[in-house]
């Protein structure tokens, strides 16, 4: 009973996050370039997009973990790394100049299978080609700083 | 500076169904909702760590399918790709290897990770957004692609 509940709520966030983008028109890559298009025309919607997000989950977040685990798991969940490296900036800087050229960051991506149309195919299957591959290249370099750290 | 189309109500909406979508998330099952990480975990499969990943991401496509059934905003049809295939290849890629290698987009960073307040999100949301205005920049006036 419970793993269904846990699994309909997967589920119901799931559907109420691609309606929020949806609402916000983050599905339109346009309407994402023209916010970061500052000396052009400028569309300052995005940062209400972002801002509204951050608002309500950060009022919510504390609440939640008031709690001792989650409602139907037995634990949260955050990233174990808390360290500021190279990799978060290489990430950001590399995901920003895929972000700008086209105006897709993933959500949107799978939202925008709504209305399938090939060019979304496109860019979703390039995104999961690129997330593998670069899962393989990080796991054969974490490999071989482990063997060079015991060697 | 042109100031074109802000639609400030309809984002403030959109945004907080999904803080509220984060937020329920966590609560329910103590999941961060990074598009990226969800996704992630289906590309490189974990054994007993799939099932609440395919749901999110079938509600994704779900939430979309319900905005146009309510027809509570602006239709999905003029929504094109503002660029050709070969830059969506290109970006794609990009936004793959990106987001794995920094652990996250701007869902899991911008929303969840700056809700928490860690400063390893903060800078990778800095590091993403600062170069997303700065390749808008480059590609549309540098080099004159028009938009």
């Amino acid at each position: 009973m419970i793993q269904t509940l846990r699994l309909a709520a997967a589920l119901a966030a799931g559907m109420v996050f691609g309606l929020g983008l949806s609402v916000a028109q983050m599905i339109d890559p346009a309407k994402i370039i023209n916010f970061l298009n500052v000396f052009g025309q400028w569309d300052p919607s995005l940062a209400f997009v972002m801002g509204g997000g951050l608002v309500v989950n950060a009022i919510l977040t504390p609440l939640i973990f008031k709690r001792a685990h989650p409602l139907w798991a037995d634990y949260f969940r955050l990233p174990a790394k808390t360290e500021i490296d190279r990799r978060i900036v290489l990430g950001g800087i590399i995901f920003g100049i895929g972000w700008g050229l086209a105006g897709y960051c993933p959500g949107p991506m799978i939202t925008s299978l709504s209305f399938a149309d090939s060019s979304i195919v496109t860019i979703i299957v390039a995104y999961l080609i690129g997330t593998w591959l670069t899962k393989q290249a990080l796991a054969r370099i974490d490999r071989r700083t482990t063997q060079l750290a015991r060697a | 500076m042109e100031i074109i189309n802000f639609t400030p109500l309809s984002a403030l909406a959109g945004g907080a169904l999904i803080g509220l979508s984060a937020a329920f998330l966590m609560w329910s099952q103590g999941r961060v909702a990074g598009i990226s990480g969800i996704v992630g975990g289906l590309v490189q499969p974990v054994r007993g760590d799939l099932d609440w990943r395919w749901l999110f991401v079938i509600g994704l496509v779900l939430g979309g399918v319900l905005y146009r059934v309510l027809g509570i905003g602006p239709g999905v049809e003029h929504i094109q790709p503002v660029v050709s295939q070969g830059v969506l290849v290109l970006a794609g890629l990009l936004v793959g290897i990106g987001a794995t290698i920094g652990a996250g987009c701007t869902s899991g960073h911008g929303i969840c990770g700056l809700a928490r307040r860690s400063p390893r999100s903060l800078v990778a949301t800095l590091s993403f957004m600062g170069t997303a205005f700065v390749t808008v920049f480059v590609v549309r006036h540098l080099m004159g692609v028009a938009a």
